[in-house]
């Protein structure tokens, strides 16, 4: 910039300092030289003369009132004087009483810190049993009566939550199951027991993986939509308009994608299954030299019904659980587009979450 | 829609020493306020005086820190669910940014309520959602969606929405505020036009005074969540109180 920056420049009087040059542009670098020179010098109230300051600006006027409350911090007074009128008005004009305290006025101890939590946690704890319990009540009411809801939007939630998910949940399952058989072989040919890779492939993806791989997806997909969608109406007031139609936002809104999701999770997370076993079937007739038959013959053996039911009871808690976690961070947005930003993100890790530690617990209860 | 046994009510909502407070900050200080048939009540103040909360209450969104809120003198926080649904058929709300249904088509929006609450055939809704959409300018916008509204006819949809059960009783969040003054005005002239015409008592907050100059019977001054004035316009111009004299004279009037 060809803008000449003139410094200001720092001169000793005999009552105090002198300043000269223009107060501008954000210039600071004379403050802690002046601070340390008021410290060492010997007078008590010092004056700082201005009369060669030619300009000054609300920065210029901060730095001065900062100048003051350091000398006064080690026990000094200064006095402005000799301002010209010109930087008399603007001093006037930047005038201002209090400084924001930084931090230190809402500093809290830790116990207080802990407290607040707590009945934070207790606030949030409430009003999900409140969602939890409207959620399941209109769910239920819901299938028989179509009325809180617009017809045809749980099927159209179904379309939307299943339907669309299907070309990434089935190319999902085919690779899991595909890199699932090649693993084990790897271990199992040590032993001469390659046959065994469709018992693990079958197994594995009936009981763990065709319902959490599903579950996992729509967490990402659908639970990041529903959250989005609740919390954009939240912020701009649609919840509210909802409310004073006589109609439950929780009713209208979640229960279409509850009955949807319902409905559409068994189908994917089976679909999942069958196509992650035939991944595992190509792998093993491409890579491990199993034939077809015996693939299958011995998948047979490995399967049996209650892996299937088990598998589908998960998948659809897991269904349950996202919709509930994006519902719960929809409804609590709050402040504008960061707040949706922020409620989607939650309800997505949140939802992740929560079907991983409810996999880990309905593994417990079923096997162990 | 009207139950015909239903006695004639002389107050059609109130508020009673009402106090509001979001955590600590007191936002509403006890403040009374009643609204009569057929009137157009102004809640007028600004920014930041609470206006906006006081409706809030008034219908119901927020549950007030002390004091009552009564919807047709009826204390709206002791009743139970099925009593406030119906009340709220009785009152149409317009919100600040019209708060239409943005994923829905303008007449799905307006036909909401009604499916909601009757039991009407679709083609009969049908028809009563574009004699709405007439009633406020807005025919044959039916199947469009509210983004592609301008923000007049967002307005005006919403309250095309608002008026779909027909209320008695209609709620008006800034109706013109952010609109240019002649949609404004035309938007006023509608309001008045409905309460000529189908008798509706009105609401309104707004801080706008041309707005107010040409609709409100009674207006009601808040200032730092207290109300201290309330009365007609004339009596607010002539009333000694420094801050509504300064309201209204910068507004120039």
């Amino acid at each position: 910039m060809a803008e000449a920056r003139d410094s200001v420049e720092l001169t000793a009087t005999e009552s105090g300092f002198q300043l000269t040059g223009s107060l501008l542009h954000g210039d600071a670098s004379w403050l802690s030289d002046l601070t340390r020179r008021i410290g060492a010098s010997d007078l008590t109230s010092i004056e700082l003369d201005l009369a060669e300051v030619t300009a000054i600006d609300s920065i210029g006027a901060a730095l001065l009132k900062e100048l003051a409350s350091r000398a006064k911090s080690q026990s000094k007074e200064i006095a402005l004087i000799n301002a010209s009128e010109e930087v008399e008005t603007a001093l006037a004009h930047y005038a201002y009483k209090k400084v924001r305290q930084g931090s230190e006025g809402k500093s809290t101890d830790g116990i207080t810190a802990i407290e607040e939590w707590f009945s934070k946690l207790w606030i949030s704890g409430g009003h999900m049993l409140i969602l939890i319990s409207e959620s399941v009540y209109w769910s239920i009411v819901g299938i028989w009566n179509r009325k809180g809801h617009r017809p045809g939007a749980a099927q159209a939630q179904a379309l939307k939550i299943g339907v669309g998910a299907l070309p990434v949940v089935l190319t999902v399952a085919f690779l899991i199951g595909v890199v699932l058989a090649l693993q084990a072989a790897v271990q199992l040919r040590q032993f001469g027991a390659n046959i065994y890779v469709a018992d693990l492939v079958c197994i594995s993806m009936a009981r763990e993986m065709g319902p959490l791989m599903t579950a996992i997806i729509l967490a990402g997909r659908s639970g990041a939509a529903i959250a989005a969608e609740i919390s954009t109406m939240n912020v701009t007031e649609e919840t509210d308009a909802l409310v004073v139609m006589g109609i439950r936002p929780i009713r209208y809104i979640v229960v279409p994608k509850i009955l949807g999701i319902t409905l559409t999770i068994p189908l994917l997370s089976i679909l999942a299954t069958v196509v992650g076993i035939s991944g595992g079937l190509v792998a093993s007739i491409g890579a491990l030299d199993i034939t077809p038959q015996s693939f299958i013959l011995e998948a047979k053996t490995a399967l049996f019904l209650k892996d299937i039911i088990t598998g589908q009871i998960k998948s659809l808690i897991f269904a349950w659980l996202i919709v509930i976690c994006a519902a719960f961070f929809g409804f609590r947005a709050s402040g504008g587009p960061e707040g949706v930003g922020r409620a989607t993100t939650s309800a997505v890790v949140a939802s992740i979450f929560a079907v991983i530690v409810a996999d880990a617990l309905l593994g417990l209860l079923f096997y162990a | 829609m009207h139950d015909d046994n239903e006695h004639e009510v002389r107050v059609l909502a109130s508020v009673s020493d009402l106090t509001a407070a979001y955590g600590e900050l007191v936002v509403i200080d006890g403040v009374s306020l009643e609204v009569h048939p057929r009137e157009i009540l102004a809640i007028i103040g600004g920014s930041g005086s609470g206006k906006t909360t006081l409706l809030k209450h008034f219908i119901g969104l927020l549950k007030p820190a002390n004091g009552t809120v009564e919807l047709f003198e009826q204390n709206w926080w002791e009743l139970d669910e099925i009593e406030r649904e119906k009340l709220l058929k009785k009152i149409g709300v317009m919100f600040q940014n019209g708060a239409l249904l943005g994923s829905k088509t303008l007449a799905t929006n307006i036909a909401i309520p009604i499916e909601q609450h009757t039991s009407l055939p679709q083609s009969v809704i049908d028809r009563v959602v574009s004699l709405k959409l007439h009633q406020v300018g807005l025919e044959g916008a039916d199947d469009r969606m509210p983004s592609e509204l301008s923000g007049g006819m967002r307005k005006r949809a919403s309250l095309a929405r608002a008026l779909a059960l027909d209320p008695q009783l209609l709620f008006c969040d800034e109706p013109s505020a952010g609109l240019d003054p002649v949609t404004s005005s035309l938007l006023d002239q509608l309001l008045l036009r409905l309460r000529k015409e189908l008798g509706l008592s009105i609401v309104v907050v707004t801080h706008e005074i041309a707005s107010i100059k040409r609709i409100a019977d009674r207006i009601a001054y808040l200032e730092n969540g207290k109300m201290v004035f309330s009365g007609t316009l004339e009596e607010a111009l002539k009333c000694e109180i420094e801050s509504v004299e300064q309201f209204f004279r910068t507004g120039g009037l």
